[in-house]
């Protein structure tokens, strides 16, 4: 297929892969802020590529994972209202609440259905005028444009019976929140599809506030092979800066058609990531005028949360403090078809990811 | 759930499209992009085309790669 398998292809990743062993001279930690670069990097084996002393850790990036408990036991707490229809991406489904889970309730009788877009979830309201639909927005700044767009498309419509549950995220300062932890990195590898809308310019503060080197990556062996070998240029002559490998899609300064639309709708509010806690301007909210459209503001809720799995980690995984390995449960009492965290639960996940392709890393 | 294919658009009704992802046909608003004809590339993300592919950038990132050579931080 164009603009894959071209980014496969054998020849180039073992002339990268000799190319980064002779740059390489000292130990490198790099983050890969992304999960569905997490899912790549193990599905194309590139840790076995690389030498000893580089070492790929996971971050924040995935939608699902970063998603809290409270916001599935919200989730479902809706579903399990008369009058409500919830939709959701597929990939929610599986998630653990404090309790249960959306595919759960649903086999129960909750009306939950699964969709492909905002889009999908505003014809079902339409079709339904009679039911209240809530689509749950999840994702970060790839995906909040096209929620963006569909409640845009609500308001020209007159449609008043669809409702965004929004725990849609930004990523910059998830990966700042990293840095302040202290975790030991020497680069990011940065969210190329998040890049795509933001442009790469989002980054310059990570570069130039914690002098460490950003590189713009796309999703094939070869986009990430390149780009770690552009980070340990970069460190072996000390000059951190925001680079772009994913030429083909990204720009400095991104898609401005869909930032505009974001910034008419949302507007940033303190966000809770799962592990982190509250990261301060780090959601989306749905801005006063379209109030109207936002789940929380007009349809009240009451529920108690309960504590999370106490033997999880997913919390320290995602903030690049832990390795799936370590976690009591994974691969014993965790397992992608009975998860007990979220991290287990998408094919972004790490958990999910090590799983499948290297369980005994 | 974040992942975006390469995805390439077969026809195009309003803000409406067709887009094929190795034969396999997908519905994408096209509310984010602008400029799009029949025949371009872009990525799909969640039923939205949320970049235009470039192919020039494309064929760069390749090029670097193909001639790349020891000469990189001897
Ligand atoms: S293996 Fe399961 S329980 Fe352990 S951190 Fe991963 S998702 Fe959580």
């Amino acid at each position: 297929m164009k603009y894959i398998d071209e980014y496969r292809a054998k020849d180039l990743i073992m002339k990268l892969e000799d190319q980064i062993r002779k740059s390489a001279r000292r130990d490198y930690t790099f983050m890969e802020v992304c999960g569905g670069h997490t899912s790549a990097i193990h599905r194309f084996g590139i840790p076995y590529l690389l030498p000893d002393n580089i070492k790929l850790i996971s971050g924040p990036g995935c939608p699902v994972c970063v998603t809290g408990t409270d916001f599935i036991d919200k989730a479902i707490a809706y579903s399990k209202m008369e009058e409500i229809t919830v939709t959701t991406f597929g990939d929610l489904m599986r998630v653990p609440g404090s309790v249960t889970s959306l595919e759960k309730v649903k086999a129960k009788g909750a009306d939950i259905r699964i969709v492909l877009s905002g889009l999908e979830a505003l014809e079902i309201a339409k079709i339904n005028s009679h039911r209240k639909v809530i689509f749950l927005g999840i994702g970060f700044e790839t995906t909040a444009p096209g929620t963006a767009v569909t409640i845009k498309q609500a308001e020209t419509d007159g449609i008043n019976n669809f409702f965004v549950l929004s725990a849609h995220k930004v990523m910059p300062p998830a990966m700042e929140a990293i840095v302040k932890d202290g975790v030991n990195l020497d680069g990011f590898i940065c969210p190329g599809h998040v890049a795509a809308i933001t442009g790469s310019d989002a980054f310059n503060f990570i570069a130039e506030k914690y002098n460490l080197g950003c590189v713009v990556s796309g999703f094939e062996p070869t986009d990430i092979l390149l780009s770690i070998l552009m980070l340990i240029e970069q460190v072996n002559r000390n000059t951190p800066k925001v680079e772009i490998q994913y030429g083909r899609v990204v720009t400095v300064k991104g898609n401005v058609i869909a930032q505009k639309h974001l910034s008419e709708i949302f507007e940033p509010c303190d966000a809770k990531w799962r592990g982190f806690g509250v990261i301060p301007l780090s959601g989306l909210k749905l801005r006063k005028d379209f109030e109207m459209y936002d789940a929380e503001n007009n349809i009240p809720l009451k529920i108690t949360y309960q504590e999370d799995n106490e033997l999880c980690i997913c919390g320290k995984i995602l903030r690049g403090l832990k390795t799936p390995a370590e976690c009591p449960l994974f691969a014993k009492n965790c397992f992608p078809e009975n998860p007990a965290g979220a991290c287990m639960v998408s094919n972004e996940g790490a958990c999910n990811t090590w799983y499948k392709y290297n369980i005994n890393e | 759930m974040c992942l975006s294919m390469p995805a390439r658009i077969v026809s195009i009704v309003g803000s409406k499209a067709e887009v094929s992802v190795g034969g396999t046909i997908f519905k994408a608003g096209l509310q984010l992009v602008e400029n799009v004809k029949v025949g371009d590339y872009i990525l799909l993300h969640a039923g939205f085309a949320i970049q235009k592919i470039s192919e020039k950038e494309a064929a760069e990132t390749l090029q670097i790669l193909k001639e790349m050579n020891d000469s990189l931080s001897k």
